[in-house]
């Protein structure tokens, strides 16, 4: 379409302007006489102030110990293989008194790499017995890479940041899940 | 000119404290007000914020910061011209604040050809660009300098030629008599606003903000450091104070253009309803200057980061077969006009 | 496919600089180096041009700095651990890169994924799509100097990663796309979401559009500029936004719609006859809004039903061979894919867009300006993963 030379520059020099304005007047009524740009502005302050991601974001995997079984699925299908696993059996009392004591397996390591995790999360994915979850927790960059090799302690701290699982959106047949508490 | 007798080192020293600050003053407040902040509004961001209070010291981080760099001069480079270069570019910024009058007595050196003298000084500038492109031995600062050295001598004309309007209306080169004769003005006998030359003279005075923006290297006419081409050009190599040096230098002259602009076209330190005589007004001159300088700097930003940049051979043409000819129009109309009335 | 008077002057362009410097001995050409650290090669592309002047007589990219060996890589992993990796192909367009390869792999298996899960699958391609370009939009603007419009692009663009991330649980590698369905369904609220997003996507178009491309010098600076008649294009196998801008009819989406709903809903495709650098930006930023209509459209009518066919717990794909491709944000992208019967593919050749895209850089960059260079690197648009694999 052909429009007079000029106008779309005087457009361009528009478009910023009102930005400009709304970034510096966000506020409704009275109040948007008075600049509060740290309202307008789409930035987020980080260490002032944090972003609250999605509840499924992958930030951080979180281990519920007592419900792994060293079966090493994990560790198998982690495509860099940074999931160190080790454990042993142990006896444990029977479920019903009487009955025989029963072979348990039980964790001596777990040790997630962070420094190589790609957070991919397959590791979540396959385990077969709910004992991974993700968290959306992201504070965790440390001074030495040796640090971001966490172990099930630490690993075990994160199933307090782990968030319920959201119901889903109509028309979806998956099955809800809950996080064992 | 001062109501007291200074000796000559008295006044000159008066005289470099005030052209520093006189220089300092309005660079520093445009690149904290619109170099940190308007344009990072505009970007629906907030710039620095932790330098003090909504990062008002930031200028001052930031020159912490640029001092305390180490400073590189590349093995191949030309030590001594390299050296040289962001001096002369500031010094020149610095020359051109001598001619601007900031009060009726408020003024460093009340030329006879003030006008002259600042387009003049202002020009110096190209050298040390000049000097950097070539003695930094990196291509891009070579290709950096060239581009610079042919703008800068491309839009040298129509910015002086756009200042003929006003100079011819005027009467006069000095820049105090422009000054006072805007504020004596009248529009048609209606003299209440005085008589800014931004009105009679609106093509000049569009023609000085373009070739001014061009002068300055600001987008859409910063070829010369395009960041995106030639890494910042002239100012590759540049390290720690000698860039704050020609960091200040491109600010400072942001500043002191928009200073002659504001001075020819919107009736310099003068406020129209007050007294141009009143020696309050040496007090009062200053402030109101500056805050017609920020208001043009202000469109010289809010351009900058609206627009994409020109080609060089797109903006030789733009100079010399739009700006030209149309400056050399509004030239014969201002005589024509100036003779009828 | 008619040469336009511009392309023709182009070309005599580029053979005057050529002869210039073979037959008159006059000045001694310089050799510049973009890169492979320079800010127009977003990434680790080297870029000799051989200048006359400011004009470029020969211009050679230089590739190879970034590769990664995936090919390679995916011969030694399963198959649920490639997805994963191939997101970093083209790091901008993430979903899109799983989809061709689980497509291919579906269809050695010979599975199909529930409709919902293909419906889902085409939302998320868009998504990637708008992603991907919008970055595109913006960053054409700082290459030619105007640096506002990427702030935009990114401001924009992260409301879009934000839907992205509530789904998939990541911004840059969703990991989504599952041999036979998804990995998990919608949460609750996230279709109407995502519809204010859309509105979002659509209104960063206009910004552009008063922003850059009704600008004058936005116009005078691309018009003209890097012509590839539609011969050439095609001759250097040219895929994408960059084939449609010299006018060649071309969209796998449309074409080639395997395993996905783009036939369920109304759209279309955009081409430019002028091939230069403004119709390349012209057509992504129509593509872009068309990606948020195509989004709007199928949002509304998502099947009910599973995400996840019936697949067994252990893939292993039966032994064969099978090529798909789709029409990824850059370009076309296919995956060839060799089985034996293992966990993971026995060979997979990938073909990304960006390697033919920038084979045509030699071509078109004779005869023009240094910033010129610069303006076509930009609007042929590619990423250097995607380049490099
Ligand atoms: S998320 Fe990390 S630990 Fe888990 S499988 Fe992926 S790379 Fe391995
Ligand atoms: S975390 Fe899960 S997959 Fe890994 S060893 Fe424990 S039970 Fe097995």
């Amino acid at each position: 379409m052909p429009q007079p030379k000029g106008i779309g520059l005087v457009k361009g020099l528009g478009v910023t302007l009102k930005e400009m304005g709304r970034t510096m007047f966000p506020r409704q009524g009275v109040m948007k006489l008075v600049p509060s740009p740290t309202q307008g502005a789409v930035t987020v302050q980080y260490p002032h102030e944090k972003e609250a991601p999605a509840p499924r974001a992958r930030g951080v995997i979180a281990l519920k110990e007592e419900n792994c079984t060293v079966c090493m699925l994990c560790a198998r299908s982690c495509p860099d293989w940074c999931i160190y696993i080790e454990g042993h059996k142990e006896k444990a009392p029977p479920r019903r008194a009487g009955g025989k004591p029963r072979t348990v397996s039980a964790l001596d390591r777990f040790d997630i790499d962070y420094a190589l995790c790609m957070y991919c999360g397959i590791c979540v994915e396959v385990c077969p017995f709910d004992a991974l979850f993700w968290s959306p927790e992201y504070e965790y960059s440390e001074l030495r890479i040796a640090d971001l090799l966490h172990d099930k302690e630490r690993l075990g701290e994160w199933m307090e940041t782990v968030p319920d699982f959201e119901p889903y959106e109509a028309g979806s047949e998956a099955k809800p899940r809950k996080v064992p508490r | 000119m001062l109501s007291v007798e200074l000796a000559y080192w008295q006044q000159t020293l008066l005289r470099t404290v005030g052209v520093l600050a006189a220089v300092l003053l309005p660079a520093g407040a445009l690149v904290q007000l619109f170099l940190f902040k308007a344009v990072s509004f505009m970007q629906s961001r907030l710039g620095p914020m932790e330098a003090g209070p909504h990062g008002s010291l930031q200028l001052f981080a930031e020159v912490g910061k640029w001092i305390q760099k180490e400073d590189i001069v590349p093995d191949r480079a030309d030590a001594r011209l390299f050296k040289l270069a962001p001096y002369l570019v500031v010094g020149t910024v610095l020359l051109v604040y001598l001619a601007i009058p900031f009060g009726p007595d408020a003024v460093f050196a009340d030329l006879e050809g003030g006008i002259f003298y600042a387009l003049a000084a202002s020009s110096v500038s190209v050298i040390g660009v000049l000097i950097a492109g070539w003695a930094s031995a990196n291509k891009y600062s070579l290709l950096g300098g060239l581009r610079a050295a042919g703008q800068l001598i491309a839009y040298e004309l129509p910015l002086v030629l756009a200042v003929m309007g006003v100079v011819i209306q005027a009467g006069t080169l000095n820049l105090q008599r422009i000054v006072t004769a805007q504020a004596d003005g009248s529009i048609f006998g209606f003299g209440a606003i005085g008589l800014p030359f931004a009105i009679t003279q609106i093509v000049g005075f569009v023609v000085f903000l373009i070739a001014m923006q061009a002068e300055l290297t600001q987008t859409p006419f910063d070829m010369p450091v395009a960041e995106s081409e030639l890494v910042t050009g002239f100012m590759t190599e540049y390290s720690g104070m000698r860039f704050l040096l020609f960091f200040i230098g491109e600010f400072a002259a942001v500043g002191a253009l928009s200073a002659v602009a504001a001075t020819l076209f919107l009736g310099g330190w003068y406020f129209p309803g007050l007294d141009h005589d009143a020696n309050y007004m040496n007090v009062l001159g200053p402030i109101i200057l500056l805050a017609k300088i920020l208001l043009l700097s202000f469109v010289v930003f809010w351009v900058r980061f609206t627009y994409p940049r020109f080609r060089e051979d797109q903006l030789q043409k733009f100079a010399w077969t739009v700006l030209i000819p149309i400056s050399l129009l509004n030239i014969v109309g201002t005589m024509i006009l100036k003779v009828a009335f | 496919m008619t040469v336009t008077e511009s392309q023709k002057l182009a070309y005599v362009a580029g053979q005057a600089a050529e002869a210039r410097v073979n037959l008159e001995i006059e000045t001694e050409g310089m050799t510049l180096n973009l890169g492979p650290q320079h800010p127009a090669t977003h990434g680790t592309l080297r870029i000799v041009a051989k200048l006359d002047g400011e004009q470029v007589v020969a211009c050679e990219p230089i590739m190879g700095y970034m590769h990664r060996g995936y090919e390679k890589l995916t011969e030694v992993r399963t198959y649920p651990q490639v997805t994963t990796l191939v997101n970093r192909i083209d790091w901008l367009g993430h979903f899109a890169n799983e989809v061709p390869f689980i497509l291919a792999a579906e269809t050695l298996m010979d599975i199909e994924a529930p409709p919902r899960a293909q419906w889902i699958r085409t939302i998320f391609f868009e998504m990637a799509r708008i992603a991907n370009i919008t970055l595109f939009l913006g960053d054409m603007g700082v290459q030619l100097g105007a640096l506002t419009p990427v702030f935009y692009a990114f401001r924009d663009r992260e409301y879009v990663l934000n839907q992205m991330e509530a789904v998939t649980g990541g911004r840059f590698h969703p990991n989504f796309d599952r041999i036979g369905g998804l990995r998990d369904d919608l949460p609750k609220g996230w279709i109407a979401d995502t519809k204010a997003v859309m509105d979002k996507v659509r209104n960063f178009c206009d910004v552009m559009e008063d922003l850059l491309v009704g600008n004058e010098i936005f116009d005078s600076r691309t018009r003209g500029i890097g012509v590839i008649p539609a011969e050439v294009a095609l001759g250097f196998g040219l895929t994408g936004a960059n084939l449609r801008a010299s006018g060649v009819d071309w969209d796998l989406r449309r074409d080639q719609p395997v395993g996905l709903a783009w036939n369920e809903v109304d759209w279309k495709v955009w081409t430019h006859p002028d091939g230069d650098s403004f119709a390349r930006y012209w057509v992504r930023l129509q593509e872009t809004r068309e990606a948020a209509h195509i989004i709007d459209q199928l949002l509304d009518n998502i099947p009910a039903g599973p995400v996840m066919a019936k697949v067994p717990r252990i893939i292993k794909v039966p032994e064969g061979e099978a090529w798909v491709s789709t029409e990824n944000p850059l370009g076309e992208m296919g995956y060839y894919i060799v089985s034996k019967g293992d966990l993971g593919p026995f060979r997979c050749k990938i073909k990304s867009a960006s390697f033919n895209n920038i084979s045509v850089v030699p071509w078109v960059t004779r005869g023009v300006y240094v910033p010129d260079v610069i303006t076509i690197l930009a609007s042929l648009y590619f990423i250097l993963g995607d380049i490099d694999r």
